[in-house]
């Protein structure tokens, strides 16, 4: 049979394809389903949030962080509870990392403030002495893009029902309403942080990059 | 057939070559600077924002995997395919065509790759970053590919395909498969016409999202830095020692095996996660099942070589080959063994996985990457390999380079590993996490100084290559078997 197959090139790739494509059918398909729902009372991404996710995955922060608290003693009592699969069902795409050069960030809103965030990323060495993260000065001169932000949000909305606008969920509104909110949240983490040009672009009606993502980091509950 | 060898037409396979050189040292310099940043981190800050470890590492990953190796994987389809099938690619003009359309989209693709990750555009997804413009562009490439390869197929001479040929259609289906439903997203732009025009939403959602991206990113793994890389070793080591296949049963138990069992393993690095438990449970079991048919191909490939141990003295290429099986061997056993659950409780999201990743890909892919483009040299240009003391220099500097790599990132991820779960006394946390990163120090400089040693001998490869495209000393006739080799 198989000298028959090496000879027949047509057959021999559909057989190949057969074998390879069977795993991914029974792995994948069964629990598609079941492991999308979300947790009861779980929220979508507020705009800025989300732009502040974008500006986590443009810098890879998930290459160094991790978003997946093991359910060892050793990992919750550093992070806090392990993670359920429904807290992801939002996550497009998720974040859980594959490599912790830093330590694990799924709960770091719950430990960790805007004042932190301000410092750490400025000079992480000046509230981390011995870390060798990198500084991201740039996020606090560069603008988070609302924009693709809100284009994202209003497209999960409408292509996957996720339940932006409905009753007890978070609001997204229209691209002019949900741009006012989102400077609305953003005021609130200014006002928090020390730095001027960042106080001063926010008072403009502009969103640095470190606004938002401070928004992203002190949501991940 | 006298004298058929040399009627084929390399043009698409020179090309593809030229670039693996340049794309493995372009990737591997990245890699050992990024490296360089986690031990010395004022070096993050030499090129503003393009110049940190968390952009540039998905970069490393992607010009290594994508531009070194595949670059790699085609040039040797070029020639293996063509004498394999017994077919010159210059008999049909539109195979031709094809071939060399392939090479130019993908060269395109390549550096269109590069400059986006430059600029922060991702998808995040491990190995599969390129947002939904490159990633019909890729699909485009992999056609063309795939049109060149069965068009040459087509045409071939000898009815039978040779093992080789069987991994490489392997490599074109698994890609296809996985990469496509990896890569399923939705272009925002194209829903609502606001925000950035390439931008994409992912299609999964958090578990699931995982659940897919495993099952592409280790597969990528196997599709990419095993199975084509298993085609190499059929088709170059029993060319250049002369010596027939050890068994051709244990080939095809070999091949079948991986096929199957491969897929399954994704979810190994998604244990103690979200996903369901027995998916876990899969992972860890197929994993370990993995062993069989890739100590199958490997021992098919050592015992090739039964009775002809004085070649490994002889040749350094032969040196490349049988020490990339072997590698091979050590890495497809290292994963099982990460793959166990109460291992992977401590390996997982330490340095010892990136250590597995580049014993494999530096000792098994690398090697036989260099093998096989310098076993091609002579026959691409009809003159001898310009240094046969460069190519043993080079294959000591490399091995001392990989052994400083994996072995200082088993102890530093092992070490790391036990500081995160260490407790006192009283059952609380002995470290907090920053005392388990300045410990690596040590650790971090001695992969880097590895890095370098094997990007020194890059170097060399490159050199000796330019030194036998250009030396005037012609050869008569093309070489049967061992590659003739300068002092």
């Amino acid at each position: 049979m198989f000298h028959w197959l090496e000879q027949r090139p047509f057959f021999f790739a559909v057989g190949v394809f057969l074998v390879i494509a069977f795993a991914g059918l029974i792995e994948i398909v069964p629990d598609f389903a079941q492991a999308s729902r979300p947790i009861a009372g779980k929220q979508p991404y507020t705009l800025l949030q989300l732009a502040g996710r974008h500006v986590y995955i443009k810098d890879s922060c998930n290459a160094c962080h991790s978003q997946l608290i093991r359910p060892f003693k050793s990992e919750t009592d550093r992070y806090g509870p392990y993670s359920v699969s429904g807290e992801y069902a939002y996550d497009r795409p998720f974040l859980w990392g594959s490599k912790r050069t830093g330590p694990d960030l799924h709960r770091v809103g719950e430990y960790r403030t805007t004042d932190w965030h301000e410092n750490h990323m400025w000079e992480p060495t000046s509230v981390v002495p011995g870390s060798i993260m990198p500084a991201y000065k740039h996020m606090f001169t560069q603008n988070a893009d609302l924009e693709t932000a809100y284009a994202e949000a209003l497209t999960v909305k409408k292509v996957f029902n996720v339940p932006y606008d409905k009753p007890g969920f978070t609001k997204l509104g229209s691209w002019e309403e949900a741009k006012k909110q989102a400077l609305e949240d953003a005021k609130k983490i200014a006002a928090e942080m020390k730095n001027q040009d960042v106080k001063d672009a926010v008072a403009r009606g502009e969103i640095p990059e470190i606004v938002a993502l401070i928004a992203y980091l002190n949501g991940l509950h | 057939m006298q004298n058929a060898a040399l009627e084929y037409d390399y043009t698409v396979a020179k090309w593809f070559t030229y670039l693996a050189i340049i794309f493995g040292i372009v990737g591997m310099v990245i890699g050992t600077y990024i490296a360089f940043e986690l031990a010395f981190p004022g070096l993050n800050e030499v090129f503003g924002q393009y110049g940190t470890f968390s952009r540039l590492r998905p970069l490393h990953t992607n010009v290594v995997a994508f531009g070194f190796t595949l670059s790699g994987i085609f040039a040797t389809f070029y020639y293996v395919g063509q004498r394999t099938l017994k077919v010159s690619i210059a008999e049909s003009k539109f195979v031709h065509g094809v071939a060399k359309l392939h090479f130019w989209l993908y060269f395109l693709l390549a550096a269109l790759m590069v400059v986006s990750e430059l600029m922060g555009i991702t998808t995040s997804k491990e190995y599969a970053e390129m947002e939904w413009p490159l990633d019909v562009m890729t699909v485009v490439v992999w056609v063309l590919w795939g049109m060149a390869m069965f068009g040459l197929i087509g045409m071939r001479r000898e009815k039978t395909l040779y093992i080789s040929m069987w991994y490489y259609i392997a490599t074109f289906l698994g890609v296809a498969m996985l990469y496509l439903f990896n890569n399923m997203e939705v272009p925002t732009y194209l829903v609502t016409g606001m925000g950035k025009w390439y931008h994409s939403v992912s299609m999964y959602a958090g578990t699931n999202d995982a659940l897919v991206q495993w099952w592409y990113g280790h597969n990528a793994v196997a599709f990419v830095f095993t199975v084509p890389i298993i085609a190499m070793i059929y088709y170059y080591l029993p060319k250049e020692s002369g010596q027939p296949v050890f068994s051709y049963k244990l080939s095809l138990l070999s091949f079948w095996g991986l096929m199957f069992v491969y897929l399954w393993a994704g979810s190994h690095h998604l244990i103690y996660s979200t996903v369901p438990d027995w998916m876990q449970t899969m992972g860890s079991i197929f994993s370990v099942v993995l062993i069989l048919p890739s100590w199958g191909s490997a021992i098919n490939m050592l015992l090739t070589m039964k009775g002809e141990w004085n070649q490994l003295k002889e040749s350094p290429l032969i040196k490349f080959m049988v020490l990339a099986s072997t590698f091979y061997m050590l890495s497809t056993l290292e994963g099982p063994i990460q793959s166990i659950k109460s291992v992977n409780a401590l390996a997982h999201f330490t340095d010892w996985i990136p250590g597995h990743v580049h014993d494999g890909t530096l000792g098994w892919v690398a090697f036989m990457i260099i093998a096989g483009t310098l076993h091609m040299a002579p026959r691409f240009y009809k003159r001898e390999i310009y240094s046969k003391k460069l190519m043993e220099m080079q294959f000591w500097i490399q091995t001392t380079g990989i052994v400083l790599y994996f072995s200082s990132m088993w102890i530093a991820g092992i070490t790391q590993g036990m500081m995160w779960r260490a407790v006192d006394q009283y059952g609380n946390l002995a470290y907090s996490f920053i005392d388990t990163v300045t410990v690596l120090h040590p650790y971090y400089t001695i992969r880097a100084i590895g890095g370098t040693l094997f990007v020194t001998g890059l170097l060399m490869w490159a050199y000796n290559f330019y030194k036998t495209m250009t030396s005037d000393k012609v050869l008569d006739k093309e070489p049967a078997f061992a590659s003739p080799m300068g002092a």
